[in-house]
């Protein structure tokens, strides 16, 4: 989806970093990454190394970082560049009950696409001179809050990947929980712990992340009612220029 | 950072977690915090995180060293820290080495 824009804006200085989050590895990533066919970096990081190191709390997120390896906006939503029009809902008669639902919420989803875009063009044309290129101290102050109980959740979620990845699911289970519900806002724990359920087999599995037919149900929440209480149009903060 | 050992390496505790040691403390970006013994070249893990205020997280024999919530921000620093990844084809890929161009990252998910 960057690949369109990061050729044209390639000459002019840009690079663009893929990093697919995914504790389910390299192999889950690999279908999309190739279909993508990008030529720029696109890494996969199975341990959310970039939850720690930058904040990322929600997928898509972008973070910018000038030349001189000086972040100038820390992660936040960054909505892909939509090239033609956003495809109808279509046909979900053949979809699953829960599909059918999740679509019509994710719907809801708002997110400004054409803002974002725009503030990427002009940071490249202009540098540190863009207003959108925030200062050291705005970056710092911008970036996602991180108390000491979201910390724990942190150590918490590392922990619960760490497990799964090295087949103990069930432990790992306990850690998210408990990165949940210290972090109750971080949709990126949570979706990531829900997508690791059993669903129905297919290409939906991976976005089912909820209670299904003939398994126990380890979480608290599922995509569903989340963000139904969450408000799917809060799902994204409002971007901040 | 994950470890599996009561003492690792400074290094290994530099790298893990991103934070500094020197004489005079744990450093990163402006930020220090003041910790006794912060030099020597092996590393309590946890007495080091209990006294910096990282959260210490166990199950059975692997410690999760958490990052630090003191400053109640994510960033310390505008500072981009290294970013080692690897590839498709398992290969590592440093963020730095990007330097001189200006860098958009992008998380995304298949999920």
């Amino acid at each position: 989806m960057w690949q369109e824009l990061r050729a044209e804006l390639h000459p002019l200085g840009l690079e663009v970093v893929t990093v697919g989050l995914d504790t389910a590895g390299a192999e889950a990533c690999r279908p999309f990454i190739e279909a993508a066919q990008p030529s720029h970096p696109s890494l996969t990081d199975q341990q959310h190394a970039v939850a720690e190191l930058f904040g990322v709390i929600n997928i898509p997120n972008g973070v910018w970082i000038d030349e001189n390896g000086i972040i100038v906006r820390p992660a936040e939503t960054a909505p892909a560049p939509r090239r033609e029009e956003r495809a109808a809902a279509g046909d979900m008669g053949e979809l699953p009950e829960r599909m059918v639902e999740i679509f019509t919420e994710a719907q809801k989803i708002r997110s400004d696409p054409q803002a974002y875009e725009a503030a990427l063009r002009d940071w490249v044309a202009n540098g540190a001179d863009s207003p959108f290129a925030l200062s050291p101290a705005e970056v710092i102050e911008r970036s996602q809050p991180r108390d000491d109980e979201a910390a724990r959740g942190q150590a918490h979620f590392e922990l619960a990947t760490h497990l799964h990845a090295v087949g103990k699911h069930d432990a790992g289970v306990e850690h998210f929980r408990a990165a949940h519900e210290l972090v109750p806002t971080n949709f990126s724990y949570k979706r990531q712990a829900w997508s690791l359920e059993p669903g129905p087999d297919g290409p939906l599995q991976r976005f089912w992340q909820g209670p299904s037919e003939g398994a126990d149900w380890p979480y608290a929440g599922d995509w569903l009612t989340d963000v139904r209480e969450f408000g799917a149009e809060n799902y994204y903060a409002e971007w901040r220029p | 950072m994950i470890v599996t050992t009561p003492e690792i390496t400074r290094a290994e505790f530099e790298r893990g977690t991103g934070w500094q040691l020197r004489p005079e403390g744990a450093c990163r970006g402006d930020v220090c915090i003041p910790i006794a013994d912060a030099a020597g070249d092996s590393v309590d893990v946890v007495a080091t995180a209990d006294a910096m205020g990282l959260p210490v997280v166990r199950h059975e024999g692997l410690t999760a060293v958490g990052p630090w919530g003191g400053s109640g921000r994510t960033l310390v620093t505008a500072e981009a820290p290294e970013l080692t990844l690897l590839d498709l084809g398992g290969n590592e890929f440093r963020l730095s080495s990007l330097r001189g161009k200006k860098v958009l990252l992008v998380a995304w998910a298949p999920y």
